[in-house]
């Protein structure tokens, strides 16, 4: 709402002059000499080192670079990465067709996932967002155990209670995931602090996307092991996108690696679609931790090639030219071509693997999507330990809603 | 039986359960070679190590965080928030993580940490050293709430708090950290949490209070007796899950009901109580329930005493109830 244009100022350039009476420009003194900045001029070297590198997008070894794993363990991780690549695609479709609600899934990131999984003991612990179902698969979750997750049925690890993709999973020391960005890190250094009080040589391992460095938990959760020298490794999925804002507008540090500084511990750019670089950079990381020499920050340079979940669009945000740069860098077509090349994997093996995780993956639907769902009064279980009054008293009004037609949507 | 202060039986609890169980370890602000601001862990770290009583970088997510983590691998961490009005930046961890922890995990996952913060005005603390934030904790499912009101108490339940298996909100009500003073037995002693204790046995109205506000209701409450109104007092002890039986008990036998406490008055705990015995008793309340608390404004430095429900607002609560007629 406007009132019209402003009074005129009787001052210079429409400013009215600090000393009413007195004109500025009657003094004629010399203004003294300012003092000589303190400050250097912000600066980074100018040959500055790329992302740790030794899979090139091509398939070929970076010059004078050794793999560090043998042809059998690349097979190995290469076929759980295809393993959830083809998952990833079918739980999108599924959710396309309307027969989960929700899907989120990490194609174009396998490697910066998987890799790092495999290099921990089978006894350290995962602290994972909700994109790392590979880690899950990797580590020998059941595939219908994931499927069932995805469908919330009775046979769901979590019970039915989460969103699809959030899965623990105790037998395999991986802990819950919640969809509040962050907060494992944190976790993470607290788990970690407690293995170095209980002298026993587990290593933590948790993963958060580059969006998760803007949270206070990322902060408190570096801060926190910086300190403690914690035996934990922090695995920063830089995708490029939180959802539909950009690396750039998330942070203004050259690389989310160089954070690592602040909190007195070594980070690394690592190429995230390389996965012997992934698996190199995480191996060094954890025996590191191990070593009691504290922790790292891996920032693994990656691209979110899927929207967020399936709930996004990413047509609406980002150019699609950008999406195809970073398919010719695809973690596991490298792979492939690789192992092609020294003759450690064929046409024949491919097929064979594909038609092999379409028929688990038909399978596991079949049995998830016929499975019965939670029993309804589990509804209150495991709020506490015990059920409390409260709670026993909330399951007999459910229980009569539900006798007399009460608890049906119509 | 020692005599002491709720501070030393806070400090006692500590002891006798770290010696007890080798998992139960203590981490916060100031907590390790200082003893805390308060000094409630005083000595602990130099019993027990800097590993088992840790002084944390300054932040309260971090430490309700890294206690979470530590209890899923397998500790009883203490957490101690320095102060309740502190309690807001870790409010996402005991929210969203810790109190869903067991429920979200399908049960694969418990994450028993307690969390210690002294609550509540009294001492010039101004907003932010004064307040009583228990009403937005027991609104989450998965946590259990407490406030003790004298050193007994504060011993045993802090001991149970340890010893279950639920996450806990241990609210410490620090204007009589020292002046409440009694009995408290030696070694191990638990106070089961979930069970109020009736301080005085009456007839005609239920004077339900907890913490430092159980003192005023208590003064309250011996002046009502002398004129004749014979009040049922009742300390909640645990605010969540409350008993509820002892509550219906108590309104059913007296009819009447006031609920005390500091916290602001608009969706504070006490509209919960009033709720709860309105719904169970409706038949025998003779009044209306009534709430005297805090007011629905910050909570004031100079005004501190115009704020705080104390014993003379109480007492004529109590009479205008008796007064009330249908």
């Amino acid at each position: 709402m406007s009132t019209g244009s402003p009074a005129p100022h009787p001052g210079r350039n429409g400013v009215p002059p600090l000393i009413p009476g007195e004109r500025s420009e009657s003094r004629d003194t010399v203004p003294p000499p300012l003092p000589a900045a303190v400050l250097p001029p912000p600066s980074r070297p100018a040959e500055e080192p790329g992302p740790v590198q030794i899979l090139l997008p091509d398939g070929t070894l970076a010059p004078g670079r050794t793999p560090p794993l043998d042809d059998a363990r690349t097979v190995e991780l290469y076929r759980a990465m295809v393993r959830i690549r083809l998952v990833d695609e079918r739980m999108t479709t599924l959710q396309r067709q309307g027969r989960i609600g929700f899907y989120i899934g990490g194609t174009g990131e396998e490697a910066a996932i998987l890799p790092p999984v495999a290099a921990l003991r089978p006894d350290d612990w995962l602290f994972p967002c909700y994109r790392e179902g590979g880690a899950y698969l990797l580590r020998g979750l059941p595939l219908q155990r994931f499927v069932d997750n995805l469908f919330g049925n009775a046979r769901d690890p979590a019970k039915g209670r989460q969103m699809p993709n959030h899965i623990a999973w105790r037998e395999r020391n991986i802990v819950s995931v919640s969809s509040p960005i962050g907060t494992q890190v944190v976790q993470a250094a607290g788990a970690a602090r407690a293995a170095q009080i209980l002298g026993r040589p587990d290593v933590m391992m948790t993963f958060f996307g580059e969006g998760a460095t803007s949270s206070n938990d990322f902060h408190a959760g570096m801060t926190f092991a910086g300190v403690w020298k914690a035996p934990v490794v922090f695995v920063c999925r830089n995708n490029g996108w939180a959802i539909s804002v950009p690396r750039d507008k998330q942070c203004a540090a050259a690389h989310i690696a160089d954070k690592a500084a602040g909190y007195g511990m070594p980070g690394v750019r690592v190429d995230g679609n390389d996965p012997f670089a992934a698996f190199a950079a995480s191996r060094d990381a954890v025996d590191r931790a191990r070593r009691g020499e504290g922790p790292t920050l891996l920032e693994m340079e990656t691209y979110r090639i899927a929207g967020h979940s399936t709930s996004d669009d990413p047509r609406a945000y980002r150019d699609e030219a950008e999406v195809e740069l970073w398919r010719t860098r695809d973690p596991l077509s490298r792979t492939r071509r690789y192992l092609e090349s020294r003759g450690a994997w064929s046409e024949a093996q491919e097929d064979a693997l594909r038609k092999s995780v379409d028929e688990e993956l038909r399978a596991a639907t079949a049995a998830a999507e016929t499975a019965p769902a939670p029993d309804p009064d589990s509804l209150f279980e495991d709020v506490y330990s015990r059920l409390p009054w409260h709670l026993a008293e909330q399951l007999e009004d459910a229980r009569a809603n539900r006798s007399d037609g009460a608890a049906r949507c119509p | 039986m020692p005599v002491m202060n709720l501070l030393q039986a806070v400090n006692d609890a500590l002891r006798t359960e770290m010696r007890r169980d080798p998992r139960v370890v203590v981490l916060g602000e100031d907590v390790g070679k200082f003893g805390g601001v308060f000094r409630a862990t005083q000595g602990l770290q130099s019993e027990f190590g800097a590993d088992r009583v840790m002084d944390t970088p300054l932040s309260e997510s971090g430490v309700v965080g890294a206690a979470i983590g530590m209890a899923l691998y397998g500790l009883r961490p203490v957490a101690e928030v320095q102060f309740a009005d502190f309690i807001y930046p870790a409010f996402d961890e005991i929210v969203n993580e810790l109190a869903k922890y067991r429920y979200r995990s399908g049960a694969q996952y418990p994450a028993p940490v307690v969390v210690r913060t002294p609550c509540g005005g009294g001492i010039r603390g101004g907003h932010y050293h004064s307040q009583s934030p228990e009403a937005l904790f027991i609104h989450v499912p998965g946590l259990v709430v407490a406030c003790p009101s004298n050193p007994a108490d504060a011993k045993g339940m802090l001991a149970s708090a340890l010893r279950g298996e639920d996450p806990v909100l241990f609210f410490e009500p620090k204007r009589i950290y020292r002046a409440a003073r009694g009995d408290v037995p030696a070694g191990e002693h638990v106070v089961p949490l979930g069970s109020a204790n009736v301080a005085r046995a009456g007839s005609a109205v239920t004077l339900v209070a907890w913490g430092a506000m159980f003192h005023e209701a208590r003064e309250a409450a011996d002046q009502a007796v002398q004129e004749g109104i014979d009040v049922e007092l009742i300390d909640l002890r645990t605010l969540w899950p409350a008993d509820v039986r002892t509550l219906e008990e108590s309104v059913r036998k007296t009819g009447r009901l006031v609920v005390v406490h500091e916290a602001p008055r608009t969706c504070g705990f006490g509209a919960e109580i009033v709720s709860l015995a309105t719904e169970r008793c409706f038949t025998r309340l003779e009044a209306p329930p009534v709430r005297v608390t805090g007011y629905d404004t910050p909570f004031p430095y100079t005004l501190e005493n115009e704020y705080l429900p104390r014993a003379p607002r109480i007492l004529k609560a109590l009479r205008e109830t008796m007064r009330y007629e249908t």
